[in-house]
């Protein structure tokens, strides 16, 4: 009998650890800055540059800081979902333009709308760094005191908007 | 024409592996870039994983380094730029994983696994042993055996 049931044993637990393998998503890398305060910046705005903007100024508020390019094949497809997202009003998005030209993300934003409450610009990419940004885009959720609750490497997608972020939203403006 | 095509495609690839050869060092100070490169080897680059800073051409990895060399000018050791791009990239950046609980399995799941395996085959090579017990002949077998024995000496002698 345990020559048949050892084997078959050990097969099942194999099959397991491929299964789990396979659905895991080398690209994600589990970030040490999940439930740390959210680096402090100071940048100037896409739109405005003669006006800053700073993490500092979000105290109080749940919000979304989205990492995004001209240049990111990803973000276009993410772009809609966004605009989307922005619409329902559900929590303020704000944009990170990582090392972009400014005129490029201008028209970027002017040809596809601007889902963003605001952007800012990191022209050296400075600021991407101290957030671990590795694979634009990617989206922080940061919560009322500054600290960040969740990071989405990748497009939000509708899964991830109604099942991660939404409920998480909703329990931090509580 | 397909063949000519395909031909093309393959030298290309090696003209691609010709290049991609490690990031050269650009700045004047040979003694820092040195360092720089020599640091950037024990680190992973987060977007072609398989490769250290130093071997890739990333953009991100091409700024990481900056940071370093920027960091090593500022009089930072190497143990702080580390400690600067754990804290935002994770332990995952370290090429060489460092040993603690979170990573216990790898290191030592080897070695487990082995001594599983030992003791897997002792057990089994015991009971083999256990199952072929040595019993003494009976007085009737021995007085057959001697005589099978003697049949087969005397074929063989004639």
């Amino acid at each position: 009998m345990s020559r048949f049931v050892i084997p078959l044993v050990l097969f099942v637990v194999l099959v397991v650890f491929l299964a789990v393998g396979l659905r895991h998503d080398p690209h994600e890398i589990p970030s040490p800055l999940i439930n740390k305060p959210a680096p402090a910046f100071q940048l100037s705005q896409l739109k405005d540059p003669s006006k800053n903007f700073s993490a500092g100024e979000m105290k109080g508020k749940v919000w979304l800081l989205n990492v995004w390019a001209s240049w990111c094949f990803s973000c276009r497809e993410e772009h809609p979902l966004l605009l989307e997202y922005a619409r329902s009003g559900a929590v303020p998005i704000y944009g990170l333009n990582s090392k972009d030209k400014r005129e490029d993300a201008l028209s970027w934003l002017g040809e596809l709308g601007d889902p963003y409450v605001l952007s800012v610009s990191d022209l050296d990419g400075r600021v991407g760094i101290d957030y671990g940004v590795y694979g634009a885009p990617e989206t922080y959720l940061i919560d009322r005191n500054g600290i960040i609750r969740f990071k989405q490497v990748g497009p939000v997608t509708p899964d991830i908007w109604t099942e991660k972020i939404l409920p998480m939203v909703k329990e931090l403006n509580k | 024409m397909k063949r000519a095509a395909l031909i093309l495609m393959l030298f290309s690839c090696l003209s691609l592996s010709i290049v991609a050869k490690e990031a050269q060092p650009s700045a004047a100070d040979p003694v820092l870039e040195e360092r720089v490169m020599k640091l950037s080897r024990e680190l992973r680059c987060l977007v072609c994983q398989n490769e250290t800073l130093a071997d890739s051409r990333a953009d991100l990895a091409e700024d990481l380094r900056g940071q370093i060399r920027e960091q090593m000018k500022a009089g930072k050791s190497d143990k702080e730029i580390i400690a600067y791009l754990t804290d935002r990239y994770g332990k995952f950046i370290l090429y060489n994983p460092p040993v603690d609980p979170t990573t216990y399995l790898l290191w030592f799941g080897p070695f487990i696994l082995l001594l599983a395996g030992l003791l897997f085959l002792f057990r089994y090579l015991k009971q083999r042993r256990d199952l072929i017990t040595e019993q003494p002949l009976s007085a009737d077998e021995r007085r057959r055996a001697e005589a099978l024995l003697k049949t087969a000496q005397g074929k063989e002698t004639a």
